[in-house]
């Protein structure tokens, strides 16, 4: 049983921002829940598929971020209470859909949780979602710390039934993935039946059809709302102020920089000379509130991460109301007080206030910080990324590789978002040549399949994963098929959506909530699309090979390679060795071999260790999976693999 | 609340090593030892897809009255635990400070680099000179080796607990470890995680 469902009063649990949200969620009494899985969001989908059954939730992977959010509003528009999360890039995905449903109106509370990467700690962009809430003119939220994360996900239900609005909730990595302590609130005990009413007069919220037109009119009710929002901001509890009454300089912030600016005003010992507003809604922004707070002093900062979003909106405001608080300066990302890309931390908002209020803070020695920085330089060689010992990607780009080289005729991969993305690096061997969002790969592709006209004469591979296959691969692949485009595609398939934690996809026979439900298979749905399609083992690197180059080949439109092996990590492999492995020394011939170290220098497995002592390979057993593939590259057949009974 | 026997508050404790060894498990149940004694406890976590064969590392911040920020400020660690002992200098060289305690496994996971021969690894005699130049006190402790005694190499993590938890500067022992890990790990992990921890205990004193 999960402890998000515990009625304990007066008890205190160490949650992820990620649980805090999913139990504001169940305390709110959520009945549906939907997403797609991306890091940092995808621990809120889990948690309420595992609270499911005991609070009766229907909980479902989407097979993309539009699609989720189109199933969660269905939830809102039957008068049920949804939920659907997502990472910042998801948003993107969604956004078209969105853009009608806020022309529509909701009905049952509907909350749409978006977790964004500052600093992209697992993504390949820091996007933004906050300028979502401004371009949709829906309400934006945003917890600043882990308490908040609970009570505001529960607070956004009830808003966005009182205003007939989806509500956003924001979240970045350093709160959903970060863990603290809070105190949970009453479950509730009600029913809801749900049902889809259509029959009243067109303009009736309740009761009318579910649409966005006539625009105009619709267009009117959806920015009364925020006005409305506008309003109750004035007076919602999220937004505080802590510091004198009238401080020296004013810190507007919001999200963990919370956090970090008032570390940074304590490791000052500032906090009679700085005062915090924090800001839990953030969009529209409450005017009374900001002329209020505006007015305690003549100077403001602003934190906040990657772009100036809350910084323009108070711009905005305070130069609105000039004539009633004065004129301020401003610091913050434009005047380059905080920096605009990457995540704050508290040592970037003390540099920050140091400036402003011309203190100097040195948090170590210059001796110190010198010989700790020589230290790491020297002594702590980069760790880059690998792909982890028997992970099947390791396998298939190896053999991309060779079979474009003995191709010769300088071919190249488009990729997407997966693990497989490392393959840009020499853990993929340096295969990927371009890298964008979810099934770009193949769109991108498609289009250099087209260039033949121009000249070029290249031979084109896309890649992709078996879970991004079905997010955003099928238009591409109809596209390439249909415009007769020359490429080949691999479909990297480890048997689940493994970069996120194995969420299980339309591939595989079981769903979230543990069900088993038809599989989509991807073969079928590439051969009636009208591709050639073939399937290979790619630990079975000569066959994976040889097919992979007579494929390329094969100058006859769209050509489709699944390369099937699961994941090293994932519950079917975790921890199980098909072989035992070991380097038998007397035949790894080292340096003096032709082979230019192929195992410890190209292969770079890190099971497959050089020993400098002996100059030979080595198996390092800790750390090897057990899955054999080495023994097959090794030109003295040095490396020998035993089978585990 | 808890009787405050923090002797620094907000304690930072840094727990780092290479994705897969077991670092946010590690971080969880340490944490969730303070939390049961009335502690305030943040933890920032970096996982994802940083934890593919890339350095991790968990902020924990302990306190008897407040949320702390998921960061620790630069300088501000006051015990380094690593599972893998360069990334014990990686983390000194912004966190570290002339009073910071370091406990450190001592079996390497190579990088890339070095199995490649591109980039060279200390042997472990250089590092502990290193750790000690950079800290009040440093603990090598071999748990790799012995986890896999205790049969799982994954263990090693638990050792490092049970070692931390000997050294005296938080206020957690053994019965906050059982509570936890009988609440948490599956009833046939809990005999040899116990085991673990005794060991890490037994190998800090030693």
């Amino acid at each position: 049983m999960s402890h998000l469902t515990d009625t304990k009063k007066d008890a205190s649990y160490l949650v992820m921002g990620n649980e805090a949200i999913v139990r504001g969620a169940i305390e709110a009494g959520v009945n549906v829940a939907s997403g797609y899985p991306g890091t940092p969001s995808s621990e809120i989908i889990e948690s309420l598929s595992r609270v499911a059954s005991e609070r009766n939730l229907y909980v479902e992977w989407s097979v993309n971020e539009k699609v989720a959010l189109e199933v969660a509003a269905a939830a809102s528009f039957a008068q049920l209470r949804s939920l659907c999360a997502m990472k910042q890039n998801g948003v993107n995905v969604a956004s078209d859909f969105l853009l009608h449903l806020v022309g529509s109106g909701t009905r049952g509370g509907f909350v749409l949780v978006t977790c964004d990467d500052p600093g992209a700690l697992s993504s390949v962009n820091e996007g933004e979602s906050r300028y979502f809430s401004r371009l949709m003119e829906i309400p934006l939220l945003e917890p600043g710390n882990f308490q908040e994360a609970k009570d505001m996900t529960k607070w956004a239900f009830e808003l966005s039934e009182e205003l007939k609005q989806i509500v956003v909730v924001r979240s970045v990595t350093r709160m959903s993935h970060a863990s603290g302590n809070i105190r949970y609130g009453e479950l509730p005990d009600i029913e809801r039946k749900a049902e889809f009413k259509y029959s009243g007069f067109i303009f009736d919220p309740e009761e009318g059809v579910v649409i966005s037109a006539p625009v105009d009119w619709k267009h009117q009710q959806q920015q009364a709302k925020v006005k409305r929002a506008m309003e109750i901001f004035e007076n919602c509890p999220f937004n505080t102020y802590e510091g004198p009454d009238k401080p020296e300089l004013l810190l507007i912030t919001s999200s963990a920089c919370y956090l970090y600016s008032k570390e940074a005003v304590n490791v000052l010992g500032i906090e009679d000379r700085v005062g915090i507003l924090k800001l839990g809604t953030t969009w529209p922004l409450p005017p009374k509130l900001l002329a209020k707070n505006l007015s305690r002093t003549q100077k403001i900062m602003i934190v906040e991460e990657v772009l100036p979003f809350l910084e323009e909106n108070v711009k905005i405001l305070a130069a609105e109301m000039a004539a009633e608080i004065g004129v301020k300066t401003f610091y913050g990302k434009k005047d380059g007080t905080i920096p605009m890309t990457n995540e704050l931390n508290p040592d970037l908002v003390i540099s920050g206030l140091s400036k402003i209020l011309g203190m100097e803070y040195v948090p170590v020695s210059a001796e110190y910080d010198q010989l700790a920085k020589l230290s790491a330089f020297v002594g702590a060689p980069a760790r880059d990324q690998v792909f982890c010992p028997g992970c099947p990607h390791r396998a298939s780009f190896l053999s991309i590789h060779n079979a474009l080289e003995l191709d010769g005729r300088k071919g190249f991969v488009c990729g997407d978002i997966g693990c497989y993305s490392m393959a840009v690096r020499p853990t993929g061997f340096e295969t990927l040549k371009t890298l964008h969002s979810m099934g770009s790969g193949m769109g991108v592709a498609s289009g250099f399949g087209k260039l033949g006209q121009f000249g070029m004469d290249q031979p084109i591979l896309a890649v992709c994963g078996d879970s991004t296959f079905y997010h955003a691969v099928i238009p591409a692949l109809v596209n390439a098929v249909h415009n007769k485009a020359n490429i080949t595609l691999v479909v990297l398939d480890n048997s689940g959506t493994a970069m996120t934690g194995f969420q299980p996809h339309p591939g595989l026979d079981y769903n979230v909530m543990g069900d088993e439900v038809p599989c989509i298979d991807v073969a079928k749905i590439c051969s009636a699309i009208g591709a050639r399609v073939e399937i290979t083992d790619p630990f079975d690197l000569k066959g994976t090979r040889e097919m992979l180059n007579n494929l390329i080949e094969d100058s006859n439109g769209v050509k489709v390679l699944i390369m099937r092996k699961a994941c090293a990590l994932s519950p079917q492999r975790k921890n199980k060795k098909d072989f035992e492995m070991r380097v038998d020394e007397t035949i790894c011939l080292g340096e003096e071999c032709g082979c230019n170290r192929f195992c410890t220098r190209i292969f770079r497995c890190p099971g497959l260790v050089w020993n400098e002592k002996k100059k030979k390979a080595e198996i390092d057993q800790v750390i090897c999976a057990g899955c054999g593939v080495c023994a097959d590259i090794c030109p003295q057949h040095a490396i020998v693999k035993e089978e585990v009974a | 609340m808890a009787s405050n026997q923090l002797v620094k508050d907000p304690f930072n404790v840094i727990i780092t090593g290479v994705g897969g060894q077991g670092n946010v498990m590690a971080s969880r149940i340490l944490s969730n030892m303070l939390v049961q004694k009335g502690y305030f406890v943040t933890i920032g976590e970096t996982f994802g897809a940083s934890q593919r064969g890339g350095s991790v590392m968990s902020h924990i911040r302990i306190s008897s009255h407040s949320t702390w920020s998921p960061q620790v400020p630069k300088g501000r660690a006051h015990i380094v635990v690593t599972l893998e002992p360069i990334e014990a200098i990686r983390v000194l060289a912004n966190y570290g400070n002339e009073e910071v305690k370091v406990l450190t496994n001592t079996r390497p996971i190579y990088p890339a680099g070095v199995i490649a021969g591109e980039s060279a690894y200390p042997a472990i005699e250089e590092i502990e000179a290193t750790l000690k130049k950079l800290s009040h006190g440093v603990w090598l402790i071999d748990a790799t080796e012995e986890a896999v005694k205790l049969g799982n190499p994954i263990l090693g993590n638990i050792i490092m607990i049970g070692a931390l938890s000997a050294l005296g500067d938080l206020p957690v022992n053994r019965d906050d470890f059982n509570a936890v890990i009988r609440r948490t790990l599956p009833g046939d992990k809990v005999a040899d995680n116990l085991k673990a921890f005794d060991m890490g205990a037994a190998l800090l004193k030693n």
